[in-house]
């Protein structure tokens, strides 16, 4: 058979049999991610986990249906009420409804933590991947920064980070997401180091693949498992240090709705109407559970050795 | 020999410098390879034969790795291109080949989306044409249902199939010049052969020349034209291939032939046992003195640990890097 050198030689060959198209490639890493879905849903404490968060999104989704009121709206007639049929979960010290507030705090949880991933994400995996991959003076340089943030417990990283930005939601969100930024880094850098020592890397460089496409097309793709676990249990980590920084008033600002400022102002009330600070702390307990819970089942149906 | 030469090597050297010093890997190494041939390049582990051929596409992580020397490859040194020139060379008119074709293909691509990667980026075809061509090339190859296979992930082809697929890939942009870094040295002997054939039988078709990087003499001897044998990062022999078999010069390559087993000859030439070379390849950071072959060599001469010898030619096409022919 002659070989096929010209453009026009080829074009009629793939007339002849324009019913044998390429690209049907989706159902092979479709069958894969399914493969994954099904590890995943046979692990009860991650389907758990899933249904937890699940329940967080569509309550942060349906907010408004959920509670019709203004969750911001002092009543201060009503404060400091026990649970009862009109306000489920009592009111607080401005006879706001700890439901309503509840309800409303995890679209605000939920925001920050998917800003703070984001912010992790983008900063984090990049640095990592160009750290890994080129190594030498490059890597070094970013591998002394990620030392150096590191070297500061994550919390108290983001607590110095809002004392120099300021209050406010999206301080939060850039302050907790830049401490999560080295983790990233870290990891990534190093799933990189061994990926990149593998043949097909070499291969690939061997038929003259640009730096950044493989970087795209085979390095990325080959660290996605551990980045995908991070973000999840991220995720929580990310909704426990807003609700710290809530809790210890230089997060989101009153009278936004968030759990951890609740939790504070709840504090002092604690021995007289516990309920105030109990609620706003199970819904911190509970999603941050789930994204733990979540994290570990994925790693679990995403590594190819565990065969659960 | 120089006139038609694809590639000519010249004085390369590759030095790493790593944390207990300076290692030279390859230490002034000239060798050339034709149009159209193949030429084989032996010795053992560690002497230095892949790191020749991950310096000719300047593969070598740098640093650590420094390169000197000369590599014309069809009139340019590639030794001086920048690194988009020496990009657009690989995988375009020079490939390679690797020694794992259990680990050199991604797990996370399929076979079909690997090998038309190459082609899209050096023939400029979209990604529709450069499928068609994977899969012409798979068929070319000989794997079965090419049009399935390439729509397949690496994990479920075996090793004689992957080491086929990166053939296919190898040779999707038609190269002048094959680089195959043991081919198959992980592969049992049945598909070593096929493979083997194929490539042979690939080369003609396509009139590339191949770079046959192995220990393995047999393949040798059934593959290449001319030799060159390399010993602790230097050119110690090169000679025809029928030459270098019936009568080898330098007593590092006797000592090689000498311990090929041949099965069902036993007791030939009064030889009770397979022969072997008496002590390891000394370590890059302390050669010895004078030849580097001297410590281990049977017909050691007094001058051998004292000066190294210089390269002489015997008759017009063999030479050799030993005292003894001096």
């Amino acid at each position: 058979m002659a070989f096929p050198s010209s453009k026009e030689e080829l074009r009629k060959e793939k007339m002849q049999d324009s019913d044998r198209q390429p690209n049907g490639t989706k159902g092979a890493s479709e069958s894969q991610f399914r493969k994954g879905l099904a590890k995943l849903l046979r692990n009860r404490m991650a389907v758990f986990g899933g249904i937890l968060i699940l329940g967080y999104l569509v309550t942060a989704l349906l907010a408004p249906v959920l509670y019709p009121g203004n969750p911001s709206a002092p009543n201060l007639m009503r404060s400091l009420e026990r649970p009862s049929l009109e306000h489920p979960l009592g009111t607080d010290e401005l006879g706001r409804s700890i439901l309503g507030r509840v309800i409303y705090g995890s679209r605000v949880s939920l925001m920050i933590s998917i800003g703070v991933v984001c912010v992790g994400l983008l900063v984090g995996v990049p640095l990592g991947l160009v750290s890994g991959y080129y190594g030498g003076k490059v890597d070094f340089i970013l591998q002394r920064i990620t030392d150096m943030l590191l070297a500061f417990p994550g919390f108290l990283l983001a607590l110095a980070l809002v004392a120099i930005l300021g209050v406010g939601i999206n301080n939060t969100v850039i302050s907790i997401g830049i401490s999560m930024v080295p983790i990233y880094i870290r990891l990534v850098r190093g799933c990189v180091l061994s990926v990149r020592e593998q043949v097909y890397v070499e291969a690939a460089r061997a038929v003259g693949t640009r730096d950044l496409k493989i970087l795209k097309r085979h390095i990325l793709p080959n660290v996605m498992v551990p980045i995908i676990v991070q973000t999840s249990l991220g995720m929580g980590t990310a909704i426990l240090f807003a609700a710290g920084l809530g809790f210890l008033g230089i997060g989101v600002q009153p009278p936004t709705p968030e759990w951890g400022a609740m939790l504070g102002s709840g504090r002092g009330y604690i021995f007289n109407s516990p309920h105030v600070a109990t609620f706003p702390g199970i819904a911190i307990f509970l999603a941050v559970l789930g994204f733990n819970l979540l994290g570990d089942g994925l790693r679990d149906a995403l590594d190819p050795r565990s065969k659960i | 020999m120089s006139g038609g030469a694809l590639l000519s090597i010249r004085d390369l050297r590759v030095w790493f410098r790593v944390y207990e010093g300076v290692a030279a890997a390859v230490d002034g190494v000239d060798l050339e390879v034709g149009r159209g041939e193949t030429l084989g390049l032996v010795g053992e582990s560690g002497c230095g034969k892949s790191v020749t051929a991950m310096s000719i596409l300047r593969l070598l992580p740098s640093p650590p790795a420094q390169i000197q020397g000369i590599v014309q490859f069809q009139g340019v040194n590639l030794l001086k291109l920048t690194a988009e020139e020496i990009r657009k060379i690989r995988g375009g008119s020079i490939s390679m080949i690797f020694q794992e074709p259990m680990t050199s293909l991604n797990p996370l691509l399929t076979i079909g989306e690997q090998i038309s990667e190459a082609i899209v980026l050096h023939q400029g075809l979209d990604r529709q044409e450069a499928w068609q061509r994977a899969v012409d090339m798979l068929s070319r190859v000989q794997i079965p249902s090419p049009e399935a296979r390439a729509r397949e992930y690496p994990h479920k082809l075996s090793g004689g199939m992957r080491q086929r697929a990166m053939i296919a890939m190898a040779l999707s942009c038609h190269p002048q010049l094959l680089l195959a870094d043991e081919p198959t040295t992980a592969l049992d002997v049945t598909i070593q052969a096929q493979i083997m054939d194929l490539m042979q039988k690939l080369r003609e078709e396509m009139q590339a020349s191949i770079l046959l990087i192995t220990h393995n003499l047999g393949l040798i001897a059934e593959m290449a034209k001319r030799v060159v044998v390399m010993y602790a990062g230097k050119v110690v022999e090169e000679a025809p291939v029928e030459d270098l078999f019936r009568e080898p010069l330098h007593p590092y390559t006797q000592g090689l032939l000498g311990s090929v087993p041949v099965i069902g000859r036993k007791f030939q030439q009064g030889r009770k046992q397979l022969q072997e070379i008496p002590g390891i390849v000394p370590s890059i950071f302390q050669m010895p003195r004078g030849c580097r072959f001297h410590p281990r060599c049977p017909r050691v001469m007094d001058i051998c640990g004292r000066e190294e010898p210089p390269m002489v030619w015997v008759g017009d096409t063999r030479r050799v890097l030993c005292w003894l022919w001096h």
